[in-house]
C-alpha cells in the first residue's frame, strides 16, 4: 500500500510556471506589432460611415487627418453641438485648412511633400455643407489626394 | 563537472510581461486606416472658370442627392440601391440605346479596335449642402462599385484573371475601357436657407 502514499503530507506538487512568461510574451508581441498608437485626442464623437468599396491607406507616413463631427460632452459648453473641424489637437475652422495642409507639408521629407494624402474623418450624419467648404479649402491648397475615411462593411 | 547553477525564481517575470500586455491592450486601436479614395479636381477660381463646351446630354449622367437624402438620377427618383446597375449600363450602352452615351471605336492594348463610350461621358455628381454625409459616401460608394464590378468582368473575360492580380499595363487598358470619370458640380452658393 504504501507506494500509493508517497506523497502524503508533502500537499500537491507545484506547476512549473516558467513557460508562463513565455506565453504572455508571445501575446505581447503581437499587440506591440499590430499596435498603432494614437497619437492625437479626439475632441469629436465620429462615427464613420460604411462601404463596401474601401482601399487601404498604405503610405501611413504620408497621411494627415481632418476629423468632422460633433463636438464631445465636454467640449458642447463651449463649442455646441453642431459638427465642427478638428485639426491636430484643437478645433479650426475652414480657413485654417489652408495653413494646418502648409505645415503638414513642411513637416514631410522634400521628396514627399507632392503626394500627402489628407484623410477626411468625418461622422456620418454632418452636412454635406461643411465637407464641400473643406474639399475647396483642400483644392485651395493643392492637396487634392484624398481619402473619405470609411468602416468596411460586409458586402 | 561544474556546479549545478541554482534556479532563479521567475514567477515574477510573467507578471510583467502581463502588466505590459495590458498597456498594449488599453492602447491599441486595431482598425487600419482605409476609405474610398479620390482625386479632387485642380483649384480654378471662379472668375477663370470658362464655358466649357457643352456635352450632350446623352453623354452625361446625373446623380443628385437633395438635402432631404432623396436621390435623383437622370431626372428621376431612384432607391440607392438600384444605383449601381444603372450606373453599368450608363457605362457599356450594351444595347446601344439613344438615350445612353454615344459610343466610338478606339485602339485599346491588348484589346484591339474596341467600341467604347466617347470620351465626354462622365457621371456628375451633385448634391446639396444639406444632404447627409451618410448619404452621400454610400452613392459614392455605388458608383465606385459599379465601376470596379465591370473592370473585374472583363478581367475575369478577357485575361481569365481577378483585376487586382493584372499587371498594371493590363489594368490600363482596361481603365481605358471603364474610364473612372466622376465629375462633381463646382458647389454653388444660393440664396436662401
Amino acid at each position: 500500500m504504501s507506494k500509493f502514499r508517497k506523497n502524503d503530507g508533502k500537499g500537491t506538487p507545484s506547476i512549473s510556471t516558467s513557460a508562463l512568461p513565455d506565453i504572455v510574451f508571445m501575446l505581447l508581441f503581437f499587440f506591440m506589432v499590430s499596435t498603432t498608437m494614437r497619437e492625437t485626442t479626439m475632441m469629436v464623437q465620429i462615427t464613420l460611415p460604411e462601404a463596401t468599396e474601401v482601399t487601404k491607406l498604405e503610405k501611413k507616413s504620408l497621411v494627415s487627418y481632418i476629423y468632422v463631427g460633433p463636438p464631445l460632452q465636454q467640449y458642447q459648453g463651449q463649442f455646441g453641438t453642431e459638427p465642427r473641424i478638428q485639426l491636430n489637437d484643437q478645433f479650426a475652422n475652414t480657413l485654417d485648412i489652408l495653413d494646418f495642409v502648409e505645415a503638414e507639408r513642411q513637416a514631410r521629407d522634400e521628396s514627399e511633400r507632392g503626394q500627402i494624402i489628407t484623410s477626411l474623418k468625418v461622422d456620418e450624419y454632418t452636412k454635406m455643407g461643411i465637407v464641400t467648404d473643406i474639399k475647396q479649402e483642400l483644392r485651395r491648397s493643392a492637396a487634392l489626394h484624398i481619402n473619405y475615411s470609411t468602416r468596411r462593411a460586409a458586402r | 563537472m561544474p556546479r549545478k547553477l541554482p534556479e532563479y525564481n521567475a514567477s515574477s517575470l510573467a507578471d510583467i510581461a502581463f502588466m505590459l500586455l495590458i498597456f498594449f491592450l488599453v492602447t491599441t486601436t486595431m482598425d487600419v486606416d482605409s476609405g474610398l479614395e479620390r482625386r479632387l479636381p485642380q483649384w480654378v477660381d471662379p472668375e477663370d472658370i470658362e464655358d466649357t463646351p457643352p456635352i450632350r446630354e446623352r453623354n452625361i449622367f446625373v446623380v443628385l442627392v437633395d438635402r432631404n437624402d432623396r436621390l435623383m438620377v437622370e431626372g428621376e427618383l431612384t432607391r440607392v440601391d438600384d444605383l449601381k446597375d444603372r450606373t453599368k449600363l450608363f457605362l457599356t450602352n450594351p444595347h446601344n440605346d439613344a438615350s445612353l452615351p454615344e459610343k466610338e471605336i478606339r485602339e485599346i492594348p491588348f484589346f484591339g479596335p474596341t467600341e467604347v463610350n466617347v470620351e465626354s461621358a462622365t457621371i456628375s455628381l451633385r448634391n446639396d449642402i444639406g444632404t447627409t454625409y451618410g448619404t452621400y459616401i454610400s452613392v459614392q460608394n455605388e458608383l465606385v462599385a459599379a465601376i470596379n464590378e465591370l473592370r473585374e468582368e472583363i478581367a475575369n473575360q478577357e485575361f481569365g484573371r481577378s483585376y487586382d492580380q493584372l499587371d498594371r499595363e493590363r489594368q490600363n487598358a482596361i481603365r481605358d475601357i471603364i474610364p473612372m470619370k466622376i465629375s462633381e458640380a463646382e458647389p454653388r452658393r444660393v440664396g436662401g436657407n
